[in-house]
């Protein structure tokens, strides 16, 4: 080897300095995610000997995906939360692209687990687990907008990771934090400002633009959500997802009003917070009234007939036995 | 970025005896070989001193660059190095320049002695890089850095060529070569990712595992050509941009 122009050497002193994403920290492996901005890869980290999952923008993106993932990492953050996925680090690649390092969440996406979730019940908790992360993120200024089952990572043991946080809307940050495009919308193609993902998208969000938009596009999605899990099937094919889920008579009906309530078109009838939203399908759990729901006598009568069931029962029984010793005595 | 480099764990080179440490050495094949280092890496970088500083011809400065490695090992005045006083590279320049004012006080060429490492120099190739060389020396102390680096490179990589081409990486090598070395080539990720069948990411790994590894080669013979530990910390900051752990 002979002959090193200056400009050769030069480079070698640049390639020599620059040895990889941190410091040749990292090792990419296989493709494990794709979305509209980011595409998610297995990966080492060779400094402390795990698994990461690291995201890096699509590599035909310009620049504007680039600053998304940016304000995702930032998000990521801020968002310290059991169900939101840890951010550990970030950083530049040789080739240019910008990344950052998260944890390497094993499960399937919620659409995957759907099948498996055993009753209502379960399938309720599982709800109410999701609502918890983004009622954090709600907390901190941070709406998701892109809520949907393959962004909802279900662990073995039903524990619950929101994900892809690409095009959430940080209050506060103005029009910086605002992305020009978003990912895929119905068919897989961008409209202009429109975010967010067909069927679990609040009307307001797909009319485009992102003025107006709060808290409550996140509890419609929750509502579009709620709606997969009580139906199995997702909303997307409903002109009225509100009116649809209060037909569908195999759901209970203040279920049915719960997620009437939160997929209502207009954002003022829906919940105003999703730790309402929440709470409501907490106390259908626990077989309490639940608000968005005005319960008829007989409701009212079930309801307490269920929830008081075996009290009920032992008078009966009680009364029962009275009667019969009663008649027998007199007899 | 990378886990199955071609490269040992770290990036920086083991604890090393200083090329003093080791022409020093009691033991003769063990001097010899280090003088085998040293005129490796330090005789281009004198031989075109020669050329450029002393504006030498050709004939005179490849007898007097063999002459001065050949005194250098027979009269062990390389021995003398003080590392609290001057860098080793400068101590070799300042050695080099005495002994060319020396040799034409006495008019006479000195004979290339006996017993020192047999080390094939390319003075040809020297030349040609002289003649293709468009950067202006700004004195004698950087251009013998620069040509000092130069040589360095030239080591690392024809040390990293061997090893990938060991390894089954040639591949790794070709990438590095013509990403990071090839002169006017201002090609992309993309363009490579796409000429050699690979994916943007496999590029970056594979870049990035070679020049780790290059750096690695690269510091590992620099540690051979200096004076002292701490001289080969400061040269690797000053070189690479690092700090060597």
């Amino acid at each position: 080897m002979s002959g090193l122009s200056d400009a050769a050497v030069t480079r070698l002193k640049a390639a020599a300095a620059s040895t990889g994403a941190s410091g040749g920290r990292y090792h990419l492996l296989e493709e494990i995610g794709r979305g509209g901005m980011g595409v998610v890869h297995r990966a080492l980290d060779n400094e402390l000997g795990r698994e990461v999952a690291i995201k890096i923008p699509r590599e035909a993106r310009g620049p504007e995906f680039e600053r998304r993932l940016r304000i995702e990492a930032r998000v990521l953050a801020r968002l310290e939360h059991p169900g939101i996925v840890p951010i550990h680090d970030a950083g530049r690649l040789d080739d240019g692209r910008i990344f950052y390092v998260m944890k390497r969440v094993r499960g399937r996406t919620l659409r995957e687990y759907l099948g498996e979730l055993n009753g209502l019940n379960e399938r309720l908790r599982v709800f109410e687990r999701i609502c918890e992360p983004v009622a954090f993120a709600h907390a901190h200024g941070c709406i998701h907008r892109d809520l949907k089952p393959d962004n909802i990572m279900v662990g073995a043991f039903g524990e619950v990771m929101v994900m892809d946080w690409g095009v959430a809307r940080v209050a506060g940050d103005g029009p910086a934090s605002e992305p020009a495009c978003g990912p895929a919308v119905a068919g897989g193609t961008l409209h202009g400002t429109v975010v967010g993902t067909a069927g679990f998208m609040a009307p307001e969000q797909a009319r485009g633009g992102s003025d107006g938009i709060d808290e409550r596009a996140d509890v419609y999605s929750l509502g579009a959500i709620l709606y997969l899990l009580l139906t199995g099937r997702a909303p997307d094919g409903d002109a009225d997802p509100s009116a649809a889920i209060a037909r569908h008579a195999g759901v209970p009906r203040p279920l049915r009003s719960i997620c009437a309530r939160a997929l209502a078109a207009d954002p003022g009838g829906r919940y105003p917070a999703v730790i309402e939203l929440a709470a409501d399908v907490a106390r259908f759990r626990a077989g309490a009234a639940v608000a968005a729901h005005a319960e008829t006598f007989v409701e009212r009568t079930l309801r307490f007939a269920r929830t008081y069931r075996a009290a009920i029962l032992l008078v009966l029984a009680y009364i029962v036995m009275r009667t019969l010793v009663a008649i027998f005595a007199g007899s | 970025m990378g886990t199955d480099d071609v490269q040992s764990p770290g990036g920086f080179p083991a604890t090393r005896h200083s090329v003093i440490e080791r022409i020093r050495d009691g033991n003769p094949d063990a001097r010899r070989a280090a003088y085998g280092d040293l005129v490796e890496g330090y005789w281009k970088p004198v031989y075109k001193h020669l050329r450029v500083t002393w504006r030498l011809d050709a004939d005179e400065a490849r007898d007097l660059t063999q002459a001065f490695f050949a005194d250098a090992f027979q009269k062990a005045w390389l021995e003398r190095y003080e590392p609290g006083k001057a860098r080793f590279r400068t101590f070799v320049r300042v050695c080099a320049d005495r002994f060319v004012m020396n040799a034409r006080q006495s008019r006479s060429r000195l004979k290339r002695g006996g017993g020192t490492q047999t080390v094939v120099l390319d003075f040809v190739g020297a030349d040609r890089e002289l003649l293709q060389s468009q950067a202006a020396p700004s004195g004698p102390e950087e251009y013998f850095h620069q040509e000092f680096v130069r040589a360095l490179f030239e080591r690392a990589l024809q040390a990293l060529r061997t090893e990938c081409e060991a390894s089954g990486r040639s591949l790794h090598f070709t990438l590095f070569e013509r990403y990071d070395v090839a002169p006017g080539e201002d090609v992309s990720y993309a363009q490579l990712a796409a000429e050699f069948g690979l994916s943007t990411t496999q590029v970056t790994n594979y870049l990035a595992q070679a020049r780790r590894a290059f750096r690695a080669r690269a510091l590992d013979a620099l540690a051979g050509l200096c004076g002292s530990d701490a001289e080969f910390h400061r040269e690797a900051r000053e070189i690479f941009g690092v700090e060597v752990r």
